[in-house]
């Protein structure tokens, strides 16, 4: 999962040569950098619940949530979970 | 009335933090006309001080142009200051139509509709005309009001990386399902000065079935052979489906914003848009004002040609300086200092050497892309342009960063 979403977020929010440039890794803050922001955070969002088909209440699309690929592996996990109990 | 002391403080808290991050805005208290020389207040209470403005969106010079400043006062004469009235109600004189009218034929579209200003224009016409079975794909560096409006709205938001068309065709691809698409872009980029590749963008228009919307706030009346804006210098006047732009900037620089486009868009922006229906109509004395600038710009180019020559002195003045500048063709011209507090000091040292710019850091700009961002205008001229690049040199110079690249200023100074 870490992986596909690490692709994503490399096709979606850095050119070719930025995404070697800073390193990016499931630890590189995304938001509080400002690789996404507020509004272009939507598409992120929206290919989280579609790929692995959860929903994700706007509450809990916070800047804390998806400022790294961990943190939303962490998130989609949990919704995964609560889907399956 | 309660205003209980815990909410104050939790205020005081916020304003203090905005503070600290050395992102606290104040205002300078201008004591002249809007023009190339002003007389500024600053700090408060500090006594006048004559300086170059470059940070104004006062590209035409038109702003206190004694024709326009005499067509407002006949406006003012003739129809009234104010309204008092939405359009709808009782806010719409012949006037107000024969600019919609004028701008129609100046902007080369199907019709137009006036709103209160641009923001409201941005914020009333998406909602008005898209549904929850619709997308907006936007650029990721339009204006903040486009921002605002497509969230007031129910089609589903998307965005593609900035002036990347592969991204965009790839966008337009999957979202093949809706009912509509529409391509949303600002012509010229307010804060990098670049434009929006429209020829490129009808193109994929054209082969994905979406309409294009710009917002020409920073072009209109000046981009372009004869100032139309950026459909005019693309060459594809007439196929761009919505325009908005504002009358604050270039055209007269008052106030007032306006949809223009496909007959349908503007006739349910009359419907449904509500800061046109909420709102009170633009003043008298502006619609004056601006029917006057449309006639200054239908009859003579001089106007837009010499912002032109302005801007290209001063682009390549800035880099034979050795500035590390954003390569355009627009009047608004960033110089890349990349570090917050280098933005801040330059623009600081630039004001005691009579230079009015502003440096922008995130979260204006993106991180690490901290600037100053230079405006020109036809009130300018050569001497007056040459002799502030003489002061940015000295400047330069002084923060060794001439002829230093990226990478120079980053080692230099951080990000
Ligand atoms: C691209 C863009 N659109 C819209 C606006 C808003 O225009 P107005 O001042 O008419 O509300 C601005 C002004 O800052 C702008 O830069």
């Amino acid at each position: 999962m870490k992986d596909i979403i690490l692709e994503y977020v490399k096709n979606e929010y850095l050119d070719e040569d930025e995404a070697e440039e800073i390193g990016l890794d499931e630890n590189t803050p995304l938001i509080s950098s400002g690789i996404v922001d507020s509004f272009s955070m939507v598409s992120l969002k929206r290919f989280l619940e579609k790929k692995y088909g959860i929903a994700i209440p706007d509450d809990q699309a916070t800047p804390e949530a998806f400022n790294t690929v961990a943190s939303i592996v962490e998130l989609v996990k949990r919704h995964q979970g609560e889907k399956g109990a | 009335m309660a205003y209980p002391a815990a909410l104050r403080e939790a205020y005081r808290a916020e304003l203090q933090g905005i503070r600290e991050k050395g992102i606290y805005k104040e205002e300078r208290y201008i004591h002249s006309p809007q023009a190339a020389g002003i007389d500024v207040e600053f700090p408060a209470g500090a006594g006048l001080k004559r300086v170059v403005n470059l940070c104004a969106n006062n590209y035409l010079g038109l702003s206190s142009h004694p024709e326009v400043v005499a067509a407002a006062h006949r406006g003012l004469d003739e129809r009234g200051y104010g309204m008092s009235s939405v359009r709808f109600i009782c806010g719409t004189q012949d006037i107000h139509r024969e600019l919609e009218t004028q701008l129609t034929a100046f902007l080369g579209t199907e019709d137009t509709i006036l709103f209160p200003s641009c923001m409201d224009a941005n914020g009333g016409v998406f909602e008005a005309v898209l549904t929850d079975r619709d997308v907006m794909i936007a650029d990721r560096l339009v204006h903040a009001s486009i921002v605002d409006g497509m969230r007031l709205c129910k089609a589903m938001q998307d965005t593609y990386k900035h002036a990347d068309m592969k991204h965009l065709e790839q966008k337009l691809q999957e979202h093949q399902d809706k009912r509509a698409r529409m391509i949303i872009t600002d012509g010229v980029f307010s804060m990098d000065g670049d434009l929006a590749p429209l020829d490129q963008i009808v193109e994929l228009a054209e082969r994905y079935q979406a309409m294009v919307f710009v917002d020409d706030s920073h072009a209109s009346g000046f981009m372009g052979r004869t100032g139309r804006g950026t459909p005019e210098h693309f060459g594809v006047q007439g196929k761009i489906d919505i325009i908005t732009t504002t009358l604050g900037k270039a055209l007269g620089g008052a106030s007032g914003g306006c949809v223009s486009g496909r007959q349908e868009i503007v006739d349910l922006c009359r419907q449904k848009a509500r800061p046109y229906l909420f709102s009170n109509a633009v003043p008298p004395p502006i619609v004056y004002a601006a029917l006057k600038v449309l006639e200054i710009l239908s009859t003579s180019t001089e106007r837009r040609d010499k912002l032109e020559a302005n801007t290209a002195f001063w682009r390549k003045g800035l880099k034979e300086a050795g500035f590390v500048i954003k390569d355009g063709e627009s009047p608004i011209v960033p110089i890349m200092l990349f570090n917050a507090k280098l933005s801040q000091d330059i623009a600081r040292d630039l004001y005691a050497e009579g230079i009015y710019v502003i440096g922008f850091f995130f979260p204006v700009v993106a991180a690490g892309q901290a600037r100053i961002r230079t405006q020109l205008s036809a009130d300018h001229d050569i001497p007056m342009l040459a002799e502030a690049l003489e002061a940015f040199k000295r400047v330069g110079a002084k923060y060794g960063i001439l002829g230093l690249d990226k990478k120079g200023i980053i080692e230099k100074y951080g990000l």
